[in-house]
């Protein structure tokens, strides 16, 4: 029989984050198609009650909580020690968790604490009978491994966009407190602060509808011999306000800034997409400027609907990687999809 | 003040990104197609930790960096001929498999216990180093299960930046969600980072830094520890390629005009 904690940390609101409520989806399925199995909950952060409340209809045969000024902060030493207290009160068999930069962080120490075994960015959970399988990608996103694990616990960090965001009641949570006790050595680590781009200057988006990526040949030579920086610039912020898109650079574009070259200056290595870069989960994804290379695309794999503008009708992206490639100048596309996009806003 | 740091990288290799990657089923579970014949490439995150690492110790002297490698040991003589070149390290080399497909667990262990037994290791002074995620497995759970086997409780993961503090306090730039950085002080070592990119470009190669390393590096490869990686923690039902092939649709000749209505059209639909 197993022993289900579905584990969430707060965020600074005291709320829960989207992918935790998405996780929380796929930890009910758990319970319910795995008979005989208990579920509980466990929650973590400076004050977990409202997080409760949140999701006081879930179903959890209990929610258990450490809060408290140390647990408001995403710190590697207290989080797993948090983890490894509630885990161990319920003596958890599976503990599925949302693969937040926080818990990715920390959640691989609660496995080694519990001598169990741990997969990070699962995509897919199956029951099959009493076994328990789960997918995962392998050498980014290149291929998917269907897997099991016979030990346990097993913890799992969930990817992002796997499951529905739950949708039960709201209501009053009554959370069961668990005490941790920290050392002065558990707190070396002071959290100073979050160091976050200005309102304007923020292009990464995980929740837009929209991906849309550059790549380097925004900066190379036009068909009139020279290159376009400022207006490349200009172009792409323009549709980045409009469109409240999500920015996404190709390796070779953020590699192009770390050489010392003149590129696009709101760009860095955290819009970076594909094989060294991230995979984000969009709805719909536009690459301009960009050749479709395997490298690159493979951080596409989470875009549903892809479209790509580029002046060679044989780039990668004609190689069934994109359902629409426009063989244009994406100078003069993005121009006027920006004066289309202004006239209806 | 300047501090003479123990810098441990650990890193390994993989697959060049432009290969074609095929998955086979092998006796011992699920493998490469022609794995040993694929050219590698040292893991993109653990050589920015490298130029990380190397960069640090030259700004403190008397710090030292160890490249601590679990790999095939020829296809590591292969990687080392182009590596060796970077920056300046010392090489230890466990020998086993760098297969996506082993578990985490199980080559944590073995990284961990190639650590432990480094001649004169002073965890005072330590800093292990690696990628945040590797190009095969990309797990990113490898440096936090060393953390705990060394005891050290001071972890950091998704780093791009690490900054030695006046008073020695280290200062660490997290990638958080968002595309923002969580900003944390440690006091002092010892600590474990898995490095993001990293904001170092890599570095040109040396032949002079080539020739000093290689002195050590055929040695290190000769004495490799076999990894003793048993391979039985997971158990695989399928390893398979995406299916879905798209139908691309090729719109050309077709005006400005009208590619920019169809592509907003798309947008709100």
């Amino acid at each position: 029989m197993e022993k289900i904690l579905f584990l969430a940390h707060t965020q600074k609101d005291g709320s829960l984050p989207k992918i935790a409520l998405e996780v929380l989806t796929a930890a009910q399925k758990l319970a319910r198609d795995l008979a005989g199995s208990t579920f509980t909950v466990g929650l973590i952060g400076g004050d977990v009650k409202v997080a409760a409340d949140q999701i006081a209809g879930c179903g959890a045969e209990k929610i258990l909580g450490v809060s408290g000024e140390d647990f408001s902060e995403s710190r590697y030493a207290t989080d797993v020690k948090a983890a490894e207290a509630i885990a161990k009160t319920v003596a958890a068999t599976i503990v599925i968790a949302p693969g937040t930069s926080r818990f990715s962080r920390a959640l691989p120490g609660l496995s080694f604490r519990l001598k169990g075994m741990i997969d990070t960015h699962v995509s897919g959970i199956n029951v099959n009978g009493a076994q328990l399988d789960i997918q995962r990608w392998y050498y980014r996103q290149r291929m998917v491994a269907t897997l099991t694990r016979a030990a346990r616990p097993w913890v799992l960090l969930v990817d992002s966009g796997t499951f529905p965001v739950y949708a039960g009641p709201r209501g009053s949570g009554n959370v069961e407190p668990v005490q941790v006790a920290l050392t002065e050595q558990d707190k070396r680590t002071k959290v100073t602060g979050v160091q976050a781009p200005l309102a304007d200057a923020q292009t990464i988006r995980p929740d837009a509808d929209l991906l849309f990526v550059a790549g380097a040949g925004w900066t190379k030579k036009q068909s009139d011999g020279q290159t376009h920086g400022k207006e490349a610039e200009n172009l792409i912020l323009g549709f980045l306000k409009e469109s409240k898109a999500s920015l996404g650079s190709s390796k070779s574009l953020v590699d192009l800034g770390a050489e010392g070259e003149t590129v696009l200056s709101f760009i860095s290595h955290l819009n970076q997409i594909g094989q060294t870069g991230s995979t984000p989960r969009h709805p719909k994804g536009l690459a301009t400027c960009c050749h479709g290379e395997e490298p690159h695309v493979v951080g596409w794999r989470f875009i549903n609907e892809r479209r790509a503008i580029n002046v060679d009708a044989n780039c990668g992206w004609a190689q069934g990687k994109a359902d629409v490639l426009y063989v244009a100048d994406a100078f003069q596309v993005m121009k006027k999809v920006n004066e289309l996009l202004g006239r209806t806003a | 003040m300047s501090t003479a740091y123990q810098i441990i990288v650990c890193g390994s290799l993989v697959p060049d990104p432009l290969q074609t990657l095929e998955p086979v089923q092998a006796a011992t579970g699920p493998a490469l197609k022609n794995e040993m014949m694929l050219p590698s490439v040292l893991d993109p995150w653990a050589g920015h930790a490298l130029f990380e690492a190397a960069n640090l110790a030259k700004q403190n002297p008397g710090s030292k960096v160890t490249l601590l490698s679990l790999g095939p040991k020829a296809k590591l003589q292969q990687l080392m001929m182009t590596i060796a070149q970077k920056v300046p390290f010392e090489l230890v080399v466990v020998d086993g498999s760098a297969s996506g497909f082993m578990d985490s667990t199980e080559v944590a262990a073995a990284l961990a216990a190639a650590i432990e037994k480094i001649p004169g290791l002073d965890k005072t002074k330590l800093l292990v180093f690696g990628g945040c995620a590797s190009a095969s497995r990309d797990a990113g759970v490898t440096m936090q299960l060393i953390a705990e086997q060394l005891g050290i409780s001071d972890v950091f993961l998704g780093v791009d930046e690490l900054k030695v503090q006046p008073d020695g306090s280290l200062q660490l730039f997290e990638r958080i969600e968002g595309g923002q950085y969580q900003v944390s002080t440690c006091a002092c070592a010892p600590v474990v980072i898995g490095w993001a990119t990293g904001n170092l470009p890599e570095p040109p190669n040396n032949p002079q830094v080539g020739m000093a390393n290689m002195r050590g590096i055929m040695p290190a490869l000769q004495k490799a520890a076999p990894a003793g990686l048993k391979g039985d923690k997971i158990k695989f039902a399928s390893v398979e390629l995406p299916k879905q092939v798209r139908q691309t649709r090729i719109v050309k000749d077709t005006p400005v005009d009208e590619i920019a209505n169809e592509i907003v059209t798309w947008m709100k639909g």
